[in-house]
């Protein structure tokens, strides 16, 4: 299964591949596990259809974005290439009132959450901090200081676990959170924090670690020395480790701890293994640290791919791939279109929502620009 | 091992003098180590560390846990140890889990162990604005640093500055906050390499330097602010105004009697810089000069800089920095009292 680069550069010290949890191979056979595979036996051939056609649509946005910043649209662009299932499983596996917490490169789970994925182009942009009201999706905005919004998650099912809506047992009230990192963030003091404030809370929160290999140019044996789903065990935190380039696993051990979390059973560390196909961001030179070869090894690991192989093996008619191809192509235009039309804001946008009541100290910094544009007009007529 | 560093006087850019600078300053001490996220094979998100661990090992330019709290705590323990750790945070906007190992541990160490344990450590922070960059990216946190006692807080603003200032941090036996303006890492200038280390002898006494002379305002500035007072001046003078430009070069300590002989001489004085002027810098300068010049002074001071707001969207950012324009409005300002 995950056999490391010949430079070891791959294997986090002390992976063994016994614990990995996968239902679907890179050649797309499935795999029987006893306590996951149920968890999946539902998803007839439509759903799958559907979680393929979510992975494609938000591969080719996420192309799109990255050939945007290229043309000088974006300031900056974070590629998910490669993490679509370990995200699109995860975020799928979601309920409606379950609430997500996503860092920067979570393309995927906010696709799932319903968010239009034009706003995640607002922040790139340099337009805006967010881009989508986090309240309408059960969706928080990115955060980019890595690791301060596993603690925000927390806290938020410490809310809920406070408002009663854990343990019901009814479907349409008990809720779960999730939170999105890498395993980079895993080192940050705040992640530690969250593990303890969630344990021992029993806080109904998920922890998604998807483990893409890199934190910029550093290798995950730089941030740990033992596997990342260990981390949470030491916490007293339940953990599993998923192959994430599955899409199936990544859904199935999602839903478990959904259901853990959402009847009362506390949190789960979940580290999703796959790799980050891109550059960390545009900004980013991953020649400077890694090879080519393991990229190709990855490549061949591809989620989309092995999914497809799936599709067609369970009679999926070729007519859905066609089709889907038209789809993601006219997706790719609207989303250029879209990039292009959004307006750069107005200067009082500087001076909005700084507080929640007006401030004398903002009302006069705003005056003062105003006024001294104003000169400047005044000079022009 | 380091033929850049033999022979004379080199035409670089601000990046490339401190990664000199560093350079210099490990051949010279065998226990300044660096430490920070990506500064190794990658040579730091801006390259200011490049081929430094190539040269000097993973021993000595280690490439850290992503852990700014991590960073300096255990920076903190090895300058216990004897060692002077030089410390990268990526960008100004993370510098702040690390902010309470920074303001409780380093800058206390000294006084409350009466002298007893010295924590030689620098911390280098690329700051400010002006490159279009997304949110924490840009900000200018100097004023949260100046403000803590026990720290000092320099920032160069130019190539042979950034070359010499780093060497006086790394051998300065106070904790210093080097904040390196990052809109400017890629500017140019000659820098002479060989002939610096007489700094050393005096490595806590970063001074004001007047970057241009001038006689009716003085525009005092740091850091990336530096050049576009520079700029103003240039401006002005084909008005017919003449402006002094004082570089403060240190933000604690802040060189006052440096502006205060400027303001003198031009009675006038407007402060610069790109942190928000409310409890900013310019509000210290601002009031010490009033007290110490006021019988000197024929208009009130003057500060330009940003707004009490958090840093805006890139797309904005042009209208928040203080930009050349907005220089020169508070020069005529002042002139015209
Ligand atoms: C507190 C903090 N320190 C440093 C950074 C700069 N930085 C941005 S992303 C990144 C690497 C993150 O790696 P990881 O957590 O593995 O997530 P990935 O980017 O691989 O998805 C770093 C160091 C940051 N955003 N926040």
């Amino acid at each position: 299964m995950f056999t490391p680069g010949a430079d070891g550069v791959n294997a986090p010290v002390g992976e063994t591949d016994d614990d990995l949890i996968q239902l679907l191979t890179p050649d797309g056979e499935r795999v029987h596990h006893q306590s996951y595979s149920p968890r999946v036996d539902h998803l007839d051939r439509v759903a799958l259809e559907g979680l393929y056609r979510d992975m494609v649509l938000v591969r080719r946005f996420d192309t799109e974005a990255t050939s945007l910043q290229r043309h000088g649209e974006l300031g900056l662009w974070p590629p998910s290439l490669g993490q679509e299932a370990a995200q699109i499983g995860s975020g799928r596996a979601m309920a409606p009132r379950d609430y997500a917490f996503p860092s920067y490169r979570e393309l995927g789970v906010v696709w799932t959450r319903g968010v239009d994925l034009r706003s995640t182009l607002h922040l790139f942009r340099g337009e805006d901090h967010g881009g989508w009201d986090p309240n309408e999706h059960n969706c928080h905005l990115y955060t980019l200081v890595i690791g301060s919004h596993a603690l925000h998650a927390t806290g938020y099912a410490m809310g809920v676990q406070r408002d009663g809506d854990v343990g019901t047992g009814d479907p349409g009230r008990d809720r779960a959170v999730v939170a999105y990192f890498g395993d980079g963030a895993t080192a940050q003091g705040d992640v530690s924090e969250a593990l303890t404030f969630a344990s021992v809370n029993d806080a109904p929160v998920v922890f998604f670690c998807q483990n893409n290999h890199w934190a910029i140019s550093e290798p995950t044996q730089r941030q740990s020395r033992v596997p990342l789903y260990h981390r949470g065990r030491g916490f007293g935190v339940p953990s599993v480790r998923v192959d994430g380039n599955d899409v199936l696993a990544s859904y199935a051990v999602t839903a478990e701890a959904l259901e853990r979390a959402r009847s009362g059973g506390g949190p789960t560390f979940i580290e999703a293994v796959t790799y980050r196909m891109g550059a960390h961001t545009t900004s980013d030179d991953p020649t400077r640290y890694r090879t080519r070869a393991d990229e190709e090894v990855w490549r061949r690991r591809d989620p989309i791919d092995r999914m497809r192989i799936l599709l067609e093996r369970e009679g999926t008619p070729s007519e859905f791939f066609t089709g889907l191809e038209n789809e993601a192509e006219q997706f790719g235009a609207e989303i250029r279109d879209y990039c292009h039309a959004i307006p750069s804001p107005p200067v009082e946008r500087i001076f909005e929502d700084v507080y929640a009541t007006e401030q004398a100290q903002i009302s006069s910094d705003r005056a003062w620009l105003t006024d001294y544009l104003a000169g400047f007009e005044e000079a022009a007529s | 091992m380091s033929e850049q560093t033999t022979s004379g006087t080199q035409r670089i850019t601000l990046g490339k003098a401190i990664n000199l600078g560093l350079r210099r300053a490990m051949e010279r001490d065998p226990k300044v180590l660096l430490m920070g996220e990506d500064i190794g094979p990658l040579g730091g998100v801006f390259r200011v560390t490049d081929g430094l661990q190539k040269d000097f090992g993973s021993d000595r330019v280690v490439d850290t846990p992503l852990a700014e709290s991590g960073i300096v705590g255990t920076a903190i323990g090895l300058a216990l140890a004897g060692y002077r750790p030089v410390c990268e945070i990526q960008f100004d906007g993370f510098i702040f889990p690390a902010y309470d190992q920074i303001t409780t541990q380093l800058a206390k160490m000294h006084y409350r162990s009466r002298g007893k344990a010295q924590v030689p450590v620098v911390i280098r922070v690329p700051y400010g604005g002006g490159i279009g960059a997304v949110e924490h990216h840009s900000e200018s946190p100097e004023a949260l640093f100046a403000h803590t006692a026990g720290l000092r807080v320099i920032t160069p603003a130019t190539p042979a500055d950034a070359f010499t200032m780093i060497q006086q941090a790394i051998a300065s036996p106070d904790p210093v906050l080097f904040f390196e303006p990052k809109a400017r890492y890629w500017d140019k200038a000659d820098v002479d390499v060989t002939a610096a280390d007489q700094v050393l002898d005096t490595p806590g006494d970063v001074r004001a330097v007047v970057a241009r002379a001038g006689t009716d305002v003085t525009v005092a500035a740091y850091g990336p602010s530096v050049t576009t007072a520079l700029r103003a001046a240039t401006a002005a003078e084909s008005e017919g105004t003449s402006i002094e430009v004082i570089d403060l070069r240190s933000i604690s300590p802040i060189d006052i009697p440096a502006v205060a002989e400027s303001v003198r001489k031009t009675g006038r004085l407007v402060v610069v810089h790109e942190a928000p002027t409310f409890l900013g810098a310019g509000a210290e300068i601002a009031a010490r000069i009033s007290e110490e010049c006021f019988y000197h002074l024929e208009a009130p001071v003057l500060r330009v800089g940003g707004f009490h707001t958090p840093y805006p969207v890139s797309k904005l950012e042009e209208e928040y920095l203080p930009n050349l324009d907005r220089v020169l409005h508070a020069v005529d300002s002042v002139l015209q009292h």
